[in-house]
Formats: C-alpha cells, sequence, structure tokens
C-alpha cells in the first residue's frame, strides 16, 4: 500500500503521498526514451547526433523529411492519441464506477468505426453515392460517426438527469448496435476493403498527417487542464446520486462537462488513428494499480496511454519484418501487464 | 392471498406465457422462409412425413434451424445472467470470460496456421479454443490466495479477450484467406449449420444449464457479500466455480455451433431484471426463455426483411433488438446488480 509521507519544516506540516507523483513521471522519463528511439530506428538508420542536427535545423531536405514529416508525425500522433484515450477512459470508468468502461460505452469508439468502415466499404462499391462518400474522407465520417452515437447515447439515457448506471445500459445498446452495422459492413465489401477496414478499426498509426495530428493536440491543450479542475468533482461522483447532491456538487452540469470531454478526447483520437485497441480500457487500469490510488488519476492515465502507444508503435514498425496495425501491439502488451498487476496487487494486499 | 404467493403465482405465469411464445415462434419460423409453407403442411411435416418437398424442407432444414436458434437462445441467456452475477457488472456478457474470443482464435488459428476451411472443423476448434480461454481467465482471475472475486474475473477477462482479439487482427492482417472466412464466421448465424452439430453440441449444453440452475441458490447467496454467504455457510469459491463451469459449456456450446452471437447474453439478463428482480431462480429461466423467443424471432426477421435472401441472425438481432433495449431501459425502473 502507499505510504503516507510525511513533511515536517517548523509549525507547516505537508503530507502528501508519493506514488500518484512518481508513476507520471517515471513513465513520462520512459516515454521520452522511446521517442527518441522512434525518430532513430526505421528502414533509414540514424544516429542520435544525426536526429539531433535535423530537429535543430541541419541535415538534408531527404534527412528532414524523415525526421519531420515520417517519424516525429508519426511518434507524436502516437502520443496523442494514446494520452487522450488514456484521459478519456480515466474519466469514463470514474463516472460509471465501472472498470469495464471505456469510450465503447459512450458510443464513440463505435459510431467512429461504424462511420470509417462505412466510408471504406461503401465508397467504391457502391456507384452514385461513391463520390459523395469518398468526399467525405475517413476522419471526417469517423468524427461525425462518433459524435453522433455519443449525443444519442447521451440523449437517451436522460430521464431527469443522467443516471451513471443508465448511461451504462443505454451505452451497451448503442455499442451493440453500432459494432454489428460495423460487422455487418465488412461481410458486404470485397476482402481488400474488408482488410483496409480491419486494420482501420484495429486502431493503426500507418502514412498520419499534420491535419490528423492537429485537431488531437487542440482537443488536449484544450481538455486536458480543464478535466484537471474537474477531477475534484471525480471523486465526489465516486457516491451515489443522493450524497453528491448533499455534498453540494452541481452533479448534473459537472457529469455533463466531464463526458463532454470524454468523448471528445475519444473522437478526435479515434478520428486521427482508429479507435487504438485496449488503451482506453486498460491505461486507467494500470495507471490506478501503479499510483496506488482509489480511482483512475487522469495525468498517470495520460502519460501512461501515451507510452503504451509509442512502445507498441515501435514494436509494431520494427519487430515482425512486416508493419502491424498498432492495435495489435497494445492489447498484446497491454492485456499481460494489466493480469501481471491485478495478481501482484493481490498478493501485496493479502501478504 | 398473501403478497408473496401473488407475486410467485404471477412469475409462473410468466413463465408459461413466455414457454407459449417459444413455441409459437418455433412454429413461425418452420413456416417462415425464402418457400412459405402453411401451418398444415408444417404439422404434416413434423408428425407424418412423406417425403414431400415441404418435408423435405422443413426437416432437414427448418427444424434443424430452429433447434439451434432456440438453444443458442437459452444458453446465452442463462449464462448472460450467471456472468453478470458472478460479476456484478451491468457491462459483463458471457463473452467476457474469454469464451468468444478464445472460440475466435482457435478458429482463426485452425485457418491461418492449418488451412481448415469446413464449418465442421470449425465446432471442436471453437469448442477448444473456449474452454481453454476460460481456464486461463479463471487462473489469472483468481491467482493470489484469496480466490476470484469479481472485479478480478471481470478484469482478467477483459484482458485476457482483448489479448485474443489483437492476436486475432494480427493473423487477419496477415492472412487475407483468414480474413475471408473469420469476416463470416463472426457475424454468427443459425441457419447452413450440419444438424449434426445439433447432436455434438447437446450433450454440453445440456450439462451446462443442470448446473446453471444449480448454481441459483449459491449465487443469490453470494450477491450478499462474499462475507455474509461465508457466515451462512456457503462455499464461495466452490459457487463460483460451478457457475464459471456453466457459462463455460453454456456459451462455449453456443459459440462452437452457431458462431459469436453477441447481444443475447449481454441484454437478455437485464430485460428478464425488470421482470423477475434478482432472484436467480427465477432470473434464469425466464433469461433462457427470453433468450430463445429472442432468437427465434430476430432469426425469422433476417428471412423476412431481406427476402428471398437472408440477414443473419446475429446482425438482425443487434439492429432491431438493441433500439428495443434502450427503450426498454428508458422506461423501466432499473433493476441494479
Amino acid at each position: 500500500m502507499t505510504a503516507l509521507q510525511g513533511l515536517r519544516i517548523g509549525p507547516v506540516g505537508l503530507r502528501f503521498r508519493l506514488r500518484p507523483l512518481v508513476v507520471p513521471l517515471a513513465a513520462l522519463a520512459l516515454t521520452v526514451l522511446v521517442v527518441a528511439l522512434n525518430i532513430r530506428i526505421g528502414d533509414f538508420p540514424m544516429s542520435v547526433g544525426d536526429v539531433l542536427r535535423v530537429l535543430v535545423g541541419g541535415g538534408d531536405a531527404a534527412e528532414q523529411y524523415i525526421v519531420f514529416d515520417l517519424r516525429l508525425l508519426r511518434t507524436l500522433t502516437g502520443l496523442l492519441i494514446g494520452a487522450a484515450f488514456g484521459v478519456s477512459g480515466a474519466i469514463t470508468q470514474a463516472i460509471s464506477r465501472n472498470p469495464l468502461a471505456s469510450p465503447d460505452v459512450l458510443g464513440v469508439t463505435p459510431g467512429a468505426s461504424a462511420g470509417a468502415v462505412g466510408v471504406i466499404v461503401l465508397a467504391s462499391s457502391y456507384g452514385s453515392v461513391a463520390g459523395v462518400i469518398a468526399g467525405i474522407g475517413l476522419p471526417v465520417a469517423a468524427l461525425i460517426g462518433g459524435l453522433l452515437s455519443a449525443a444519442l447515447v447521451y440523449v437517451l439515457a436522460w430521464r431527469r438527469g443522467v443516471d451513471g448506471y443508465r448511461l451504462v445500459l443505454v451505452g451497451i445498446g448503442v455499442q451493440a448496435f453500432m459494432l454489428n452495422l460495423t460487422y455487418w459492413l465488412l461481410t458486404i465489401g470485397d476482402v481488400t476493403q474488408a482488410g483496409q477496414a480491419l486494420v482501420w478499426i484495429t486502431g493503426s498509426l500507418n502514412g498520419r498527417s499534420w491535419a490528423d495530428l492537429v485537431p488531437v493536440a487542440i482537443a488536449l491543450a484544450v481538455f486536458l487542464p480543464l478535466s484537471l479542475v474537474g477531477a475534484h468533482v471525480l471523486g465526489a461522483l465516486q457516491f451515489d446520486d443522493d450524497t453528491v447532491r448533499n455534498l453540494g456538487t452541481r452533479v448534473e452540469l459537472s457529469r455533463f462537462v466531464l463526458i463532454l470531454i470524454a468523448v471528445v478526447l475519444a473522437a478526435v483520437a479515434t478520428a486521427a488513428a482508429g479507435p487504438v485497441f485496449f488503451v482506453a480500457l486498460a491505461t486507467p487500469q494500470i495507471a490506478q494499480r501503479l499510483a496506488g490510488t482509489a480511482r483512475p488519476p487522469l495525468v498517470a492515465s495520460a502519460v501512461l496511454g501515451a507510452l503504451l502507444v509509442s512502445v507498441s508503435d515501435l514494436i509494431a514498425r520494427t519487430a515482425f519484418g512486416i508493419e502491424l496495425p498498432v492495435g495489435v501491439v497494445t492489447a498484446v502488451l497491454g492485456a499481460p501487464y494489466l493480469m501481471f498487476l491485478i495478481i501482484r496487487k493481490r498478493r501485496e494486499v493479502r501478504a | 392471498m398473501g403478497a408473496l404467493a401473488r407475486r410467485r403465482r404471477r412469475r409462473i405465469v410468466g413463465l408459461l406465457v413466455l414457454l407459449g411464445l417459444a413455441v409459437l415462434a418455433g412454429l413461425a419460423s418452420i413456416a417462415i422462409g425464402s418457400k412459405p409453407i402453411g401451418l398444415d403442411a408444417v404439422w404434416h411435416g413434423l408428425v407424418a412425413p412423406t417425403g414431400t418437398e415441404n418435408d423435405i424442407i422443413i426437416r432437414s432444414l427448418r427444424v434443424p434451424r430452429t433447434e439451434l436458434a432456440v438453444l443458442a437462445g437459452v444458453a446465452l441467456g442463462i449464462a448472460g445472467s450467471l456472468i453478470q452475477g458472478h460479476t456484478r457488472n451491468p457491462l459483463a456478457d458471457p463473452g467476457l470470460l474469454g469464451v468468444t474470443s478464445g472460440a475466435a482464435f482457435a478458429v482463426v488459428v485452425g485457418i491461418f496456421a492449418f488451412g481448415m476451411t469446413s464449418l465442421y472443423s470449425y465446432v471442436w476448434l471453437a469448442f477448444i479454443g473456449a474452454i481453454a480461454t476460460t481456464g486461463l481467465v479463471f487462473l489469472l482471475g483468481s491467482a493470489g490466495r484469496g480466490g476470484p472475486t469479481p472485479l478480478t474475473l471481470a478484469l482478467a477477462g477483459a484482458a485476457v479477450s482483448a489479448l485474443m482479439v489483437g492476436l486475432i487482427s494480427a493473423m487477419a492482417v496477415i492472412d487475407q484467406q483468414s480474413l475471408e472466412a473469420f469476416r463470416f464466421w463472426r457475424v454468427g448465424a443459425v441457419a447452413g449449420r450440419d444438424p449434426v452439430v445439433i447432436g455434438q453440441v447437446l450433450p454440453f449444453l445440456a450439462a451446462g444449464l443442470v448446473l446453471a440452475l444449480a448454481n441459483a441458490p449459491g449465487l443469490n447467496a453470494l450477491s450478499l457479500g462474499e462475507d455474509v454467504a461465508r457466515s451462512i455457510g456457503q462455499h464461495v469459491l466452490r459457487t463460483r466455480l460451478l457457475g464459471l463451469v456453466a457459462i463455460t459449456l453454456l456459451t462455449g456450446g453456443a459459440v462452437a455451433a452457431c458462431g459469436p452471437i453477441g447481444f443475447v447474453g449481454l441484454v437478455v439478463p437485464h430485460v428478464a431484471r425488470f421482470v423477475t428482480g434478482p432472484d436467480h431462480r427465477w432470473l434464469l429461466p425466464y433469461s433462457g426463455l427470453i433468450g430463445a423467443v429472442l432468437l427465434l424471432v430476430a432469426d425469422i426477421i433476417g428471412r423476412v426483411i431481406a427476402w428471398p435472401s437472408e440477414l443473419q441472425v446475429g446482425i438482425v438481432l443487434a439492429l432491431i433488438g438493441a433500439p428495443v433495449f434502450v427503450g426498454i431501459v428508458r422506461r423501466k425502473r432499473l433493476v441494479r446488480l
């Protein structure tokens, strides 16, 4: 268990918990290391010196292209979507008080998947709609699908306020609808389209552009600080509604704003890279266990999400000879680690 | 008459009504299809077949399909109630223990590594995969001395499922043939299955059903909290284990026969709970019957809306069932787990 550390200077006593601070800092340090590796390693090997030289403005045009437009862009996208999914998942799990909840339950990722797969499959197989649908573009279709479907969940779950439990049940229904729509779309396209669609719904960082990255960066810059302000409310939302009202929090408004933040972060991240598998579900749980807190910590979830996605992308790009979608690796790395933490934690508690 | 007796009688009447609905839906499932068959001909085909074209369609296609829908519906409905009861999580479905993704993983490995292509071979692959994965989830979820708890079971299931799905995606991305076979298996269907399949999975489903019903009183006690259950003489680990074995047999059998039909196991328990409340002795039979009716009706709708072609039952269920479910959730007072 987390030890309480005491700090006392004269009459001023300060007690703070160490682990919730150390975990994000350590994860951040690891992330920086992985980012460096990600920029250095690839088909065109560069030494650390080369990379640094290019980063400060040196190098020839080809080197600049490789570092900035390929590797740095891709690495940054991975970092930011990882952070966005981590925070989104942490908020969702705290609000619904359910460790299995993630932006999937808010309708975001299933709706985005249905939108994107619809574009992939329908744009080329059905002549007359093809032009219109193809013109929308994948990220936009995903964003629209995700936001619409999340709005649907919220509106349908509203009955004199949004109760966390009803939100989850409505979310289940909408998720089932969107998922099966996606499976059905997968069966009506040809196998090449199905392959493309599969890569998209697994989550991939291949061929990202700055246009994918910028919206995620903006959303994080705006909403991450906002969600930290609301973080104390998350603590109150752990209790049932009556208790919360007695605590004097304006329940509905806070809940609406927090859900909105979770939805927007997940939606822009999904639009940028697909619903990168398992990150939003696992990262908050991993963060909570590492930090030893009672609920998923926001900052640690963000940093660990970024770390999980960038490590996974490094492996997905380099380890197999062919490039796998990053979502494959996030699941294969994240799942055993989460299991390890669950087992170890229990031993510790029982000891 | 006391309130208790009245409620009991209402519940029995409700069960009989559901049973009647299931029989009606079953008959409709035999009569309706790309070739509509009159009820007199249905009766003829069922009771005194003389080898007419109708009789052959009924006995070799429609009846097995209907049986499969009933079996899968009962199995998934009951398994769903059990897993939600054991994990006390409204997001839990029979696939949570890894049964579904384990089955899918084994099927894809069969296609990817051994080039298997027949639905017939998928049955055993799926079943073995389901059982092996559930075993893994249970071991992980109960590691440490305290044994399995709702939280660790749910998280272990989610983690192992994610691992399996990740590996499936990897194989499907690398190998187009695996993707081609997998995407059609994935949607789940009760049509076009070999009648032999029913005979193969039936013993497992029957055993699962018996164990599930035997698990009901113990599960009721557990829902008071593990400490209370222990203090009134419940053997917690044995009750959990019994439930998990029942879930595995029921879900594994259903997935092996029909592919991963989602929705039913997730949603039926919530609907049944609106009617019966949290008492598992009532909840389980209600869930089974509601599951059967739901699957039969969805399968019929799939034949009608895309006539003369068909839409797979797994798809219909979610596309039509989900809005209905959301409607129910909005109307009813929610029964919490």
